[in-house]
């Protein structure tokens, strides 16, 4: 039993129960809504995530409880989808919609953009990726961009948007630890960090949907975030949207809708 | 140096005088002047009578305005206007008496956005340095954090303006207009105490206000003293819905609404400073939310009282001779106005 402490000035006294927290939490990230702690489920080497939710004290008590509530749920609704259908995401291990916390299964790895940032300070130039390096000594990094866009695919046709899709929310799932334990063979890839599972996190916005106009806004939004994070590297976001064009039936719908996404941007002129 | 502003975009016509004595010392305040338009209990104010009413107060304010300043018309540098956004026929009619002033004095024009100006106006009276703005008043709804030369958008309102929700619901209920409605809501939620399911649309940072206003109009049906009382609205405990609960519980579901994009806008920035300049950023129960929030942020919030939060010439005077300072003016037949203009479409030369 430990309670959850949070970094604000006021400490709330809120217990997790046993068995989903048995050491202490070492706080990981504060995002605008949750706080995400790591600590340990049943054994105190199984890592978990726990992502709690605090009162906002702004919020009227019963405001407060009924988006924590609705929003806790449909985040923990989505998981289980995902996972009864087949789409790699955290499990969820526990959680309690009234008091605001989610326990997730933990994932070992990094994500998407730590990685791309360590495939540039080993030596990769985004801008020397032509199209002929793809099955060059490249092969690796298009091959990942191509996961990336096939885990987006599987998401989208089960009828799940993520609703915040940036390259920090894509984990890549570590492989590396089991590849050196073994004589490596002369077909190993060259950087065995792009090759994990791409695992989707932070499930905070999603929503179900079908609609291929939410879907084309969540591309969008991973497209701005590659922008962002990752300058140069437009013609390697280029082989993500391939593979979701490929990766489900309706892929294809999506992207011409993406289009029209762009061009309208986010920010419309609007009335004063 | 010394500016005279003119602000006319909704139903205020606001004129002011402000002194930049020198770069390191704080502008002074000459004089600040505003008449209001108000329409009667259950109406909105029309962009053709609010005209009338500016151009019938214009020359009476300047006139008032520079005598109490105490300046000659020599001292002054800059004629600055609001160019938009707001009401077309409000916004010209100002325009027209900016320009004709300056024919008459021969002055330079400066041409203001509204938004920039209450953004500058707050930041200079509260002194916060670099803090995400809620700009939120009748006609604009935004969370915008300064980078790179230009005030950025990071959320705004997806249909109407919050003060457009509130003003439309007290239109609603014949809430009185004056001094403003979103005022007399504010004292009637103070009253209130049970807490009314709305609609809460937060979509990542932006927000939407029309399904809110929508379910309260339909509430407020409900709640017609007229109707026979087993008819009427109840709370789960049985006790009869008042005007003042549905007024609190507008205001306690639209602030939080606010108070969770500008959260986010912090978070994503990496800022702990909120300033909240417009008309509704008077409103007493949003800064205490906006309080909270940022105390949970160990960062602090910045507000002005409403001499200098809701429309006024002052702010238009003020960032009119930012811009000024930076040489630039607004010739006289570039002098028109806008109704669209955003707030990251100026470039704000005068900041690092």
């Amino acid at each position: 039993m430990a309670s959850i402490p949070t970094p604000g000035p006021e400490y709330t006294t809120h217990i997790l129960p046993a068995p989903f927290t048995s050491s202490p939490l070492t706080l990981l990230a504060q995002g605008a809504e949750a706080l995400v702690y790591r600590t340990t489920f049943l054994t105190p080497n199984t890592p978990c995530i726990l992502k709690y939710r605090p009162p906002k004290p702004y919020r009227h008590p019963i405001l407060d409880k009924r988006l924590t509530r609705a929003r806790l749920l449909a985040e923990a609704r989505v998981l289980v989808k995902c996972r009864r259908d087949g789409v790699k995401v955290p499990a969820v291990l526990g959680l309690d919609a009234d008091q605001g916390w989610l326990v997730l299964e933990w994932v070992e790895g990094g994500n998407v953009r730590s990685t791309l940032d360590r495939w540039v300070k080993e030596g990769g130039q985004f801008e020397k990726l032509g199209e002929s390096s793809k099955d060059g000594e490249n092969k690796d990094v298009w091959e990942f961009m191509r996961a990336i866009g096939t885990s987006v695919g599987k998401v989208h046709d089960i009828g799940v948007c993520h609703g915040d899709l940036t390259t920090s929310n894509l984990m890549v799932k570590t492989t590396e630890g089991h590849g050196q334990a073994q004589p490596q063979k002369p077909s190993a890839p060259a950087q065995p960090y792009l090759t994990g599972d791409i695992i989707l996190i932070d499930f905070g916005l999603a929503t179900q949907t079908v609609q291929d106009e939410d879907r084309a806004v969540d591309l969008y939004v991973l497209e701005r975030a590659f922008a962002a994070t990752h300058p140069g590297a437009e013609s390697l976001f280029q082989e993500v949207l391939r593979a979701y064009g490929e990766s489900y039936r309706g892929g294809r719908a999506v992207l011409k809708k993406l289009e029209d996404v762009r061009l309208r941007g986010r920010k419309r002129s609007m009335l004063g | 140096m010394i500016a005279l502003g003119l602000e006319g975009s909704a139903n205020k016509i606001g004129i002011g005088l402000i002194s930049h004595p020198s770069p390191d010392k704080p502008p002074i305040v000459l004089s600040n002047l505003r008449h209001t338009y108000n329409s009667p209990p259950g109406e909105g104010f029309l962009p053709k009578d609010t005209a009338i009413h500016h151009r019938t107060w214009v020359v009476r304010l300047i006139k008032q305005a520079v005598r109490q300043a105490g300046v000659k018309i020599e001292d002054i540098d800059c004629i600055c206007y609001t160019k938009g956004p707001g009401m077309g026929a409000p916004l010209q009619s100002v325009a027209l008496a900016a320009r004709t002033l300056s024919l008459l004095w021969n002055k330079p024009l400066v041409g203001v956005n509204h938004c920039v100006g209450h953004i500058e106006m707050g930041r200079a009276i509260t002194h916060a340095s670099n803090p995400v703005v809620l700009y939120v008043s009748g006609g604009n709804t935004q969370v915008i954090a300064y980078s790179a030369q230009r005030y950025r958008i990071f959320g705004e309102t997806l249909d109407i303006a919050i003060g457009n929700c509130i003003d439309r619901f007290a239109r609603t209920l014949m809430i009185p207009n004056d001094p403003f409605p979103g005022y007399n809501v504010e004292q009637l939620a103070k009253k209130g105490k049970n807490l009314v399911d709305m609609p809460y649309a937060v979509k990542g940072m932006d927000v939407s206000f029309s399904g809110v206003l929508a379910a309260a109009d339909l509430l407020a049906a409900q709640i017609d003293e007229s109707l026979p009382l087993e008819k009427r609205l109840k709370t789960e405990d049985g006790e009869i819905v008042t005007k003042a609960d549905l007024c609190f519980s507008l205001q306690e579901t639209i602030y939080a609404m606010l108070v969770e994009i500008t959260e986010r806008a912090m978070a994503h920035v990496g800022s702990t400073q909120v300033l909240v300049v417009g008309g509704v950023g008077s409103n007493e129960r949003l800064q205490q939310m906006m309080g909270l929030m940022a105390r949970d942020r160990r960062g602090s919030v910045f507000a002005t009282d409403e001499r200098f939060c809701i429309d006024n010439g002052i702010m238009i005077a003020h960032a009119g001779l930012l811009e000024f300072k930076t040489g630039v003016t607004t010739k006289l037949e570039d002098s028109t106005c806008t109704q669209r203009f955003r707030t990251d479409e100026v470039f704000v030369g005068w900041r690092d």
